[in-house]
Parts: structure tokens; sequence; C-alpha cells
């Protein structure tokens, strides 16, 4: 447990904490050190550890699948190119099979949203204590390392998915196609205020939903990690057995950190082409 | 759960990411997988046209084979056919000069036959002349009966 974290109520509190950049109450810009600070800074500040590992995991991600793509050739892959072959080919199939329109740009969408939404996922399987502790030794007072925990992640995705749904949607249908699949259906004409309460509501849900539900299911399974590295400060017998527990729940934790990622990406695709569709 | 600005962020790096793989990720692995896929189809289609070949080389070369029998057997036969001809036409031809060759001889003893028959002929003419000759010397002018005489020889 680091420095300032004593009580378990604090510790978790800590470890729920981002590591917050913006200005503070005085003027400055800097650091926040509590969530009192956080708290004043207001909108215009930024996670800089969500950030850094977001956009660390989308470097890496992009280097490794962008030296793949300027080696695929058409001979024998190797282990890289055989590696993303396999996951290119396996989101083409998923795309294929849910998305039945012609859009250059939803395919490598899907590979962008799965493959890098498992990596931020991917994140929660490092002990909880490791990245923080170190960087509380370099001085850093906060650092939440699994982005996908941090709802501004989740919804900053979902609501650029959003953005292209209503791109789409509009592009696809029409202003006024688009305005008539919210305030015609499913009820005649007439009740149109009735539909389009309904419509948006189903609208508006899509991206909530979206991202709500990979930000919630992240969220618990770290909580669920935090509070068992709790028992790790109890006894011999205590710890032991939270060793036991954080392995089993590392290993369930593998199926469901897949199953976010497939869940945010076959939706993404989903959404798409609802949007491309005249009537659903 | 604190919204700031990081939402914006994320957005931006979001839309980046996806851009880019659209451009740089997708197409060239897509590409690579679409030409390995049309090789190994061609490859294939390349293998079973090869295999139809092979069948219809091994045909031909059967039919090929049994023509030459066909045509050895006949060379074969017409050869056999050629010398018993050629060993019939040998036999005939010498059996006619053997014949050829038995007739000369005939004719030649047959005219030594007939010159020493000549020839004794005259011997015994000359002789019978000679004979007679002595028993008329006396008797007989020679120049007064040569014509008796030479009548003589003709008939003798």
């Amino acid at each position: 447990m680091s420095g300032e974290a004593h009580t378990s109520g604090e510790y978790i509190k800590h470890h729920l904490q981002n590591l917050v950049f913006g200005q503070h109450s005085d003027g400055t810009w800097g650091v926040a050190h509590s969530a009192a600070e956080v708290k004043e800074m207001g909108f215009w500040s930024i996670n800089l550890d969500s950030m850094a590992i977001a956009i660390g995991l989308g470097l890496l991600l992009m280097f490794l699948f962008r030296l793949a793509a300027k080696q695929a050739t058409t001979g024998v892959p190797g282990g890289l190119q055989n590696f993303v072959e396999w996951v290119v080919e396996f989101i083409d199939g998923s795309v294929r099979g849910s998305f039945s329109h012609q859009n250059a740009m939803v395919a490598p969408l899907a590979l962008t949203v799965f493959m890098w939404v498992f990596l931020m996922n991917f994140m929660d399987l490092l002990p909880v204590d490791w990245i923080p502790h170190t960087a509380g030794a370099l001085g850093v007072p906060f650092f939440k390392v699994v982005p996908s925990t941090d709802p501004n992640v989740t919804f900053g995705m979902s609501l650029t998915i959003f953005a292209l749904v209503l791109f789409y949607s509009t592009k696809m249908k029409g202003p006024g196609g688009f305005f008539a699949e919210l305030a015609f259906q499913p009820f005649p004409k007439f009740l149109f205020p009735v539909n389009l309460l309904l419509e948006g509501v189903g609208l508006i849900a899509k991206p909530i939903s979206l991202s709500l539900r990979l930000f919630g299911n992240m969220y618990a399974g770290e909580m669920i990690f935090i509070l068992i590295a709790l028992m790790f400060g109890g006894n011999i017998l205590l710890g032991v057995f939270g060793g036991v527990l954080q392995w089993a729940w590392a290993v369930f934790h593998i199926l469901i950190i897949t199953l976010q990622a497939f869940i945010f990406m076959t939706l993404t695709i989903v959404y798409l082409d609802m949007a491309h569709s005249e009537h659903h | 759960m604190n919204f700031n600005a990081t939402l914006i962020g994320q957005s931006i790096t979001f839309a980046f990411f996806v851009w880019f793989c659209m451009k740089f990720v997708w197409p060239p692995i897509m590409n690579a997988l679409e030409a390995r896929k049309k090789q190994i189809a061609d490859g294939l289609a390349a293998a079973d046209r090869g295999k139809h070949e092979l069948e219809l080389a091994a045909k031909a070369a059967a039919d090929n084979m049994r023509d030459a029998k066909v045509q050895a057997a006949d060379v074969l036969t017409q050869a056999e056919k050629r010398a018993a001809q050629i060993v019939e036409d040998a036999k005939i031809a010498a059996k006619a000069e053997g014949e050829r060759q038995l007739a000369a001889a005939q004719a030649s003893i047959e005219q030594e036959a007939n010159r020493a028959r000549e020839g004794l002929r005259e011997q015994v003419a000359q002789l019978a002349v000679a004979g007679a000759e002595k028993i008329l010397r006396r008797e007989v002018n020679a120049q007064a009966h040569a014509d008796l005489l030479n009548q003589l020889k003709a008939e003798l």
C-alpha cells in the first residue's frame, strides 16, 4: 500500500483514483493530489494514466499490426503474421456475419475496437499494486492501470461510434428517412411524439449501454482484484487464501476481458449495420 | 464517475487509430490473404490439370504402344511373306536355270556327236576310196572315174 493509504477504505479509494492533470483552484496547472483537488479541476482536466496507457497500448497494437501488414506476403507466414492474420480473419468473419452492407471502414473499425479494448482490459490481469506502487515510488500520487475502468475511455469510444451511427444513418437514409425511422414507427404516424420518445430513448441507449457495459464489467472485476489484494495485508493464512483467489479470479477474468472486447466489437458492428439498413 | 476532457482525448485517439488501421493495416493484410487464397486455388487447379494431363498422356502412350505392336506384327508378317516369296522365286529361277543349262549341255553333246559322226563318215569314205583305189589301181583311171568316186563319197 502506498504512503497515504492506510485503511482499507483509503487503499480502495486510492486504487480507484485517476491521475488527473488540470488547473488547480489557485490558477496553477498540475497534477491533482487528492479527490477534492480533482473535483475542483472540473471538466477541463485530463486523466494522464488512462490516456497514457490507452495511447501506449494503441500504438503498440498499431505498430505490431502495421509491421505484419508490411511483411504480409502470399508466401508462408511467420509467427507474428500468422497471429495477425488469424485475428484479421476472425474479425472479417464477424463483420461478414453481422454487417450486410458495403463499407470499407467497418472491418478496420471492428479490428481496432476488439484488439484495443482487449489490450486495455488485459491490463486488469496485472497484479493491482505493481504499477501504482512503482508510480508511487517515482512520486506519482495516483495511477489507475486499466483504462477501460475509466468511464471517460469507454464513453469516448462509444460516443465516437455513436457519431458514426448518426453519420451513416443520415447518409444512407437521408435526414428525412432517418427522422421517419425515429418518428413514424412502431406506432401510426399521428402518434409520432410517442414514437419519437421511444425510438429516441432506444437510440441514445446504444452508446450508453455499450460503454457502461464495458466500464461496469471491468470496474467490478478490478474492484474484486483490489478486495482480494486487501487480504495480503492480513495474516499469512489470509494472504495465501488471497493468492489462490487472485489466481482463480484472474483465470476467470481472461474469459471476461475477451468476452467484453468481443461484445463491444459485435455491438459496434450491429449498430453500424442498423445505421445502414433501411428498416430494422 | 468524473467526466473530463479525457473523454475528448479518448475519442480523438480512437478515431486516429481507426483511421490508421483502415489506411495502413487492414488493406495490405486483406490483400495478402486474398492473394494467397487465389494462389492456393490456382495451385490446386494446376495440380488437378496436371493430373488430368498425366492421365491423358498415359492413355496416349498406351494407344501408341498398342498401335506400335500392331504395326510391328504387320511388318513381321509382311517380312515373312516376302521371305517366303523370295525363296519361292529363287527356287523357280534355279529350276529354270538348271533346265536351261541341261538343254544347252544336251545340245552341245548332240553337236559334238554330229561333228564326230561327220568326221567318221569322211574317214570311212576315204578309207573306202583308198581301199577301192588299191583294188582297182591298175584298171581304173583315177581321172576317168573321178565322177564315180565323188558320187560314191557323197553317198557314204
